[in-house]
């Protein structure tokens, strides 16, 4: 067929991302700003593109807009081709009727028109909420060199923090003999980083079958009811390692962390590599404009800001204003964030085109806080204005001015 | 959009006019791809200019050493200019068997005169790359078709020093803006009219203005059109009052940088209505390290930086090293400057490496230049 493609790339972008609160009103979690000229579907995207994958369908149902604008064409990633290219797919109506997408799985079920199209051997499913660079054509090589049926991408975690992932058990070769979601007690420290390749065949074989199961606990996700389907069944199913950075943003501390994580210089992800960028929208907005009261360190700051304030260990995103004897310090600040002279603003992240008026105080650093339990990182969300004089405490999370 | 006339405009670009002034920078490209402010090229300004007026058919005039040039535009797809209908169109000299390099404005215009013909356009409007501006160029189309002007000249008036003024056509005008005396090349001083080489005028007339020229033997728009034929022809001024530098030398490339300084200036010609577009370079923010110090600058994307800066424009990639000193300085695209060294007054190409512990400090009214590539 003219079409075809070896692989073509499914990703789950339809996640409303709840744990990240305010910050996820008016976006979904995918189209979140990351990493002061980023959007969190930047790093899928772009490893696809770099990966020599042309052909992505993004799933989206929770507030699309932005991101439907967003990726637009998809010309910022290479992704506006001839053939394949990258394509929006939200739920439709058809004959049968209209569904959301209901899991994981349901939502690729709906769209195995789109992947036929393509007439695929594999296909890769990725997930939009983490933040990682990884060569995809490497796991696909696994997996052909295995004849896997599905090959499953998995990292080494703290075993403290294994319960908070599917957990791989796997043999010396990689080969997956058993798998546990979210176990209380982990025995393993494989975690699944929620990147499958299968055989295409297989997989439209057992989404099919999934979709037919119409008992009350079948939930259609990949992770409760299609891997363990394949093992039930004896299919091969391998583990992947990946060894690199791999971070999952889906709480306010994770996407915090994530964040600190690219202004510290001892975290092995390397964003000015020129032969694995990541690429974003671009804005046209001029240079970065630093004032002579400036002082910037250990922070990363993009084009459209006006820094004359003081910057240290913060994250500053596209069009960020911070006035002279404003302080931002430990803290993420979203596209158009302002920071008016003489507000403070400590291990907080401020929502994009949100307001800190003079003498407001956001967040606190943890070594002031008289009971350390109590302390977190303070939130403000989106288009919020946080008058004179206001206080927003740790932890707290502000979706409404004041 | 029925209403407005910019859909009938062609905008005609000249990208290697005025190459002369500024020969370090165009030893190896054009004026319209020397590099400015932090993340531009000269032609950035024209085509933005153009496209944000609504004119979406362009065609760029260059003469030699276009690579770089080619390499910017591409497509087009930044301005907006990758279009079915119109769009840009490079137009490199040699576009006939009898065309020459040419000489001036007339005969640049008739080596792509077929083109000029073929396009679907009622208005010309030229514009060369030395101006650094964000205009409007509606009202100044409305004003002509107004006028019943037969060119329209923008101008700006102020106050500056002869050598501009030497470098550019001067013009009086009356209280109805009509053009009374061109001079070009004059020693005045004080408070006068430039004209900005951007003209308006119908492309049928141009058309014809150009091959009676060329019969003529004649070359020079400013020379034989505007001074030659100001008594037949209606000429009139339009002034531009908004941001305005011209590079006429490489001081003046020196001092226009520096001028974005000043946050005002800065947001006058970055107006968030008219935005200025340029090539994307995909590169990441830019990283200020431990001790980093960056006052007075203005830092494009992609720059590590571990050493001071201050009254500074750093171009996208710059790296600082530690321990290092910059000031007073214009370092473009991926110039790298080694741990240790002091920098001051000086310019420095795309990516020139200065190695470690190395200083370079020039005089404060001229600043040093360091070509392409170098390494110091």
């Amino acid at each position: 067929m003219f079409n075809k493609k070896e692989c073509v790339a499914m990703l789950l972008a339809g996640g409303q991302g709840s744990r990240l609160y305010a910050l996820t009103q008016k976006v979904a979690k995918p189209a979140v700003p990351f990493g002061g000229k980023y959007r969190i579907i930047d790093f899928p995207l772009s490893n696809c593109v770099n990966s020599g994958i042309d052909t992505v369908g993004v799933l989206t149902q929770y507030q699309p807009l932005v991101m439907n604008d967003y990726i637009g064409n998809g010309q910022p990633w290479d992704l506006d081709r001839v053939h394949g290219g990258v394509h929006i797919l939200a739920p439709y109506q058809s004959q049968t009727g209209a569904d959301w997408y209901q899991g994981t799985a349901n939502a690729i079920y709906q769209n195995l028109s789109f992947i036929e199209r393509y007439d695929p051997e594999y296909v890769i499913i990725l997930s939009g909420d983490h933040i990682y660079k990884m060569d995809y054509d490497k796991m696909l090589s696994f997996h052909k060199e295995k004849g896997a049926a599905a090959t499953i991408a998995v990292i080494n975690v703290p075993i403290d923090e294994a319960s908070r992932f599917g957990i791989m058990f796997a043999h010396e070769d990689g080969q997956i003999y058993d798998f546990v979601e979210k176990p209380p007690e982990p025995k393993s420290t494989l975690a699944s980083m929620g990147i499958y390749i299968f055989t295409y065949d297989i997989l439209k074989k057992y989404l099919t079958e999934n979709e037919m199961d119409e008992s009350e606990n079948n939930s259609k996700d990949f992770g409760k009811d299609i891997i363990p389907a394949l093992l039930r069944d004896n299919q091969k199913l391998y583990a992947y390692r990946f060894d690199g950075y791999w971070k999952d943003v889906g709480t306010i501390d994770s996407l915090w962390e994530a964040n600190m994580d690219l202004i510290n210089p001892n975290i092995p992800i390397d964003l000015y590599d020129p032969s694995w960028k990541i690429y974003s929208r671009n804005p046209a907005l001029p240079p970065q404009v630093i004032g002579k009261s400036a002082k910037i360190q250990n922070s990363m700051v993009t084009e459209g800001c006006v820094i004359d304030g003081t910057v240290d260990f913060s994250m500053l995103s596209d069009g960020v204003i911070i006035e002279k004897d404003a302080i931002v310090t430990d803290s993420i600040l979203m596209p158009g964030a302002v920071i008016r002279s003489g507000a403070k603003v400590e291990y907080a992240i401020i929502g994009e085109n949100s307001e800190i008026c003079d003498g407001a105080h956001v967040g606190r650093r943890p070594e002031d806080m008289p009971n350390r339990d109590e302390w977190g990182v303070a939130v403000v969300g989106q288009d919020i204005k946080i008058s004179s004089g206001k206080v927003v405490a740790p932890k707290e999370i502000i979706s409404e001015s004041i | 959009m029925g209403t407005s006339n910019m859909g009938k405009v062609l905008g005609l670009v000249f990208a290697n006019m005025h190459d002369s002034t500024v020969k370090d920078l165009t030893k190896a490209r054009t004026m319209g791809s020397i590099l400015f402010g932090g993340r531009y090229r000269m032609i950035d300004f024209p085509l933005s200019n153009f496209v944000n007026s609504g004119i979406s058919t362009v065609g760029v005039i260059t003469k030699y050493n276009y690579q770089s040039l080619i390499d910017h535009l591409g497509t087009g797809r930044e301005w907006d200019l990758s279009r079915k209908k119109g769009g840009l169109y490079l137009l490199p000299p040699f576009s006939n068997v009898e065309s020459k390099l040419y000489r001036g404005r007339l005969e640049a215009l008739y080596g792509v005169l077929n083109f000029i013909k073929s396009v679907h356009a009622e208005y010309v409007l030229m514009s060369d790359c030395d101006v650094v501006a964000n205009i409007d160029y509606k009202p100044v189309l409305s004003a002509h078709i107004q006028s019943g002007a037969d060119i329209t000249c923008i101008t700006h008036t102020g106050q500056y020093n002869t050598e501009l003024i030497k470098s550019s056509t001067v013009l009086s005008i009356d209280s109805n803006n009509v053009v009374k005396d061109v001079l070009i090349g004059s020693n005045l001083s004080g408070v006068c009219t430039l004209s900005l080489n951007m003209f308006i005028i119908k492309k049928n007339f141009l058309v014809d203005l150009v091959q009676t020229a060329i019969a003529q033997g004649r070359y020079s728009f400013e020379r034989d059109i505007l001074q030659s034929k100001l008594g037949e022809l209606k000429i009139v001024a339009y002034e531009y009052s908004g941001y305005f530098k011209k590079i006429y030398s490489e001081k003046s490339y020196f001092e226009a940088n520096m001028d974005l300084l000043n946050i005002d200036n800065c947001k006058e010609l970055f107006t968030l209505r008219r935005p200025i577009y340029t090539k994307v370079r995909d590169n990441a923010p830019s990283k200020y390290g431990l001790n980093s110090h960056v006052a007075n600058s203005l830092v494009a994307d992609g720059c590590v930086i571990d050493g001071t800066v201050e009254n500074s424009v750093l171009f996208r990639g710059v790296n600082i090293g530690k321990g290092v000193t910059v000031k007073n300085a214009i370092l473009m695209q991926d110039t790298i400057i080694g741990d240790g060294s002091k920098v001051q007054n000086v310019i420095t190409d795309k990516n020139v490496s200065i190695a470690n512990d190395r200083t370079l400090i020039s005089s404060d009214d001229y600043p040093m230049f360091i070509g392409k590539g170098a390494s110091v």
